[in-house]
């Protein structure tokens, strides 16, 4: 192994020694892109002319006034194509793909808006696409696996062990295991064996690098604080590490906090007393787990967040004290999404709703002469099933009783 | 010692067997008469897998054990309980299979010293290389068991040097790519791995992934020391139950 990427104490790479060779000539391509310019700027240009880059960032003046606080700005990856900032990440291993001329990529997915931003790529650039998605995922973000599909990937429902996220990735890796040759495991956060933590954080840095650029230019200063919702941790490392070096900046990361810490029902890693530092998925990073090291189930309403581990670069950050970790319960998150709809006219995800909700809950606590940034990472006309039940909407019901008496008509 | 053992075996038969089994799985008490018949049909030593519930190297069938065993409610005490048992009661060499956040999560120090002095006498983890395990080489060094390292086709003639300079008692060759249970073509394709493998390495070899009939373990006679029968006979359990495993190992075990 040629290198294997700590963050203090967290990361390195656990690999089965199948896999070894095949890092090693990804820790040569990543490394050989990382340092060349021409690159980075083809990765831009895709960037603007298939995405919407620069993503703007939106000033929120009802909410700010609504609160009586600081100046809230959302930076806006929802309106990235396919509506997450995903497409950062899957488009810049897209281009990586090409470079080692493989012709197949594979990839997991909880919410599935990595699986529909690889399946866009795979679409885009000529390659085949298999998608693992856990079962209990598939249930619940139909539209997306939709997608998937007429994108043409193949979409496979995983059945084993918990059924969402975690179990999509271990079954990406027992494909990748064997097909190798030919395929490219698109890993969707910054998570799993070096170099992927940092790969992905790299191409998500695209958003931390626009956004202190954008809040400079429209307020001539840096925001207070900024929010990001974390699950594996890549939109929250991708619009944190453009303001590591502005100490003044406060990083809050968001982890879902599902029915609450006490139900044991979340997927708070960073900010709970039940996860513990431990190796799974071929990294070391703290996870909810028992004391034997067996897995825990996760939850949250954001089927994005429900992970049971968490970025070692995000692990050893808060060690360091660098960023500050929070929850927010699925009830706070809610909340949080129909007071943004109704104030502001954007749709944040489920998953980005967290960190709406964590600001909503300091904003009120700070100066007016404060400003605060929240990275709305995705859009959430994905969850139209999930919102429709939470905030139990009687047409929607209706709508769906017709159409079901249709289908079974 | 694990290699001494294994030499001296090889002067009696052609082949050794290594077989596989998932703790707990379907339950210990099963799991027990598994090994009972298996040591009496003339097994040369065995692989204990403490159940985990990310088991990302093995494919369908003993992944399926792994979840079982765990819901059953496995825990590694009892692994441990039970590995004492069948290690007073048989006289074969009993390792240990598992993930490395097991013995992470345990301690890795401790979790030798106690395997060890259960009389555990060596360890396939296989989701931890060399690089990522000093404080388990070390642990391994000072309670005398082997660390047992995997190579794999893809592996280089270089790095095959550089796992077998940690490994002790035997090298554990997986016959092809993917995850543990799809079947293996053992034609002569194998050859160059095997003659690479065997180049590499002063000590035995094992073969492992996709054996399951005598055909294959003939073929691999004269080729590598010892054949792992893994997910076949968890299949075979699956289907037949505990009594057809006698039966099955016996045939494998003739000449
Ligand atoms: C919109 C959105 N935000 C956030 C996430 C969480 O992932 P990460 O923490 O890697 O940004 C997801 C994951 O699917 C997502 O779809």
């Amino acid at each position: 192994m040629i290198d294997r990427g700590y963050y203090g104490g967290f990361g390195g790479a656990f690999l089965p020694e199948i896999l070894v060779t095949t890092f090693d000539e990804l820790v040569d391509y990543f490394n050989d892109v990382k340092n060349d310019p021409v690159f980075w700027r083809e990765y831009e240009e895709v960037m603007s002319s298939y995405s919407c880059r620069p993503t703007p960032i939106t000033y929120a003046e009802n909410l700010t006034n609504h609160f009586n606080g600081p100046k809230i700005y959302i930076k806006r990856e929802d309106l990235n194509h396919t509506g997450a900032h995903k497409a950062n990440n899957v488009m810049g291993q897209g281009l990586l793909v090409k470079r080692m001329k493989k012709s197949r990529v594979i990839a997991e997915t909880g919410a599935g808006q990595h699986g529909v931003a690889t399946a866009t790529m795979a679409a885009k650039f000529g390659f085949d696409c298999t998608i693992y998605m856990g079962e209990v995922d598939v249930e619940r973000q139909r539209p997306n696996v939709f997608w998937m599909e007429q994108l043409g990937a193949e979409v496979i429902p995983v059945k084993e062990g918990t059924r969402i996220l975690k179990d999509a990735i271990n079954e990406a890796f027992r494909d990748w295991v064997t097909n190798m040759d030919t395929t490219h495991y698109v890993l969707g956060t910054a998570c799993g064996p070096h170099p992927f933590p940092e790969m992905v954080s790299y191409f998500q840095s695209i958003i931390g690098k626009e956004a202190r650029e954008q809040i400079l230019k429209t307020e001539g200063k840096l925001p207070k604080r900024i929010y990001a919702c974390v699950g594996g941790g890549s939109n929250a490392m991708g619009i944190f590490s453009g303001f590591f070096n502005d100490r003044d900046v406060e990083l809050v990361g968001v982890e879902a906090g599902g029915k609450g810490l006490d139900s044991k029902m979340h997927a708070v890693r960073l900010s709970s007393e039940d996860a513990s530092v431990g190796v799974a998925q071929g990294y070391k990073t703290f996870f909810l787990q028992n004391k034997d090291g067996q897995m825990r189930e996760t939850h949250s309403v954001a089927a994005g967040l429900d992970y049971v581990g968490v970025s070692p670069i995000l692990s050893d950050l808060k060690e360091k004290g660098r960023v500050r970790f929070e929850a927010a319960t699925d009830r706070e998150v809610i909340e949080a999404l129909s007071l943004t709809i109704k104030k502001e006219g954007v749709i944040p995800a489920l998953e980005s709703s967290h960190a709406f909700a964590r600001a909503f809950k300091e904003a009120p606590q700070m100066s007016k002469q404060d400003m605060i940034l929240i990275n709305q990472s995705g859009r959430g006309d994905k969850d139209i099933f999930t919102i429709a039940d939470a905030v139990s909407d009687p047409k929607w019901k209706e709508f769906i009783t017709k159409k079901a008496e249709k289908y079974n008509a | 010692m694990l290699r001494d053992y294994l030499e001296n075996r090889l002067k009696e038969k052609k082949i050794l067997l290594m077989t596989h089994i998932v703790l707990g799985y379907p339950t210990f008490d099963d799991a027990y008469k598994i090994i009972e018949s298996m040591v009496e049909a003339g097994v040369d030593l065995m692989e204990l897998q403490i159940p985990f519930s990310e088991p990302i190297a093995d494919g369908p069938v003993i992944l399926q054990a792994n979840q079982k065993s765990l819901s059953g409610g496995s825990t590694v005490s009892q692994c441990f309980e039970f590995a004492h048992k069948v290690v007073e009661r048989f006289n074969i060499p009993f390792l240990f299979m598992s993930y490395y956040n097991i013995l992470y999560k345990y301690g890795v120090s401790q979790f030798v010293r106690d395997a060890a002095e259960t009389g555990i006498q060596g360890f396939i983890v296989p989701d931890l290389p060399p690089e990522e395990g000093e404080e388990y080489l070390i642990a391994a060094e000072n309670h005398v068991t082997s660390p047992i390292f995997i190579f794999s086709p893809t592996t280089s003639d270089d790095r095959m040097k550089y796992l077998a300079s940690h490994g002790k008692g035997f090298i554990y060759c997986v016959a092809r790519k993917g995850v543990t249970g799809a079947g293996t073509d053992f034609s002569d394709h194998l050859n160059s791995y095997l003659k690479r493998s065997r180049q590499a390495t002063e000590l035995p070899l094992a073969l492992g992934f996709g054996v399951k009939s005598k055909s294959d373990v003939d073929f691999l006679k004269g080729k590598v020391d010892i054949a792992v029968i893994g997910s076949e006979t968890i299949r075979l359990v699956d289907r037949e139950g505990v009594g057809a495993v006698s039966e099955f190992i016996k045939n494998l075990n003739t000449d």
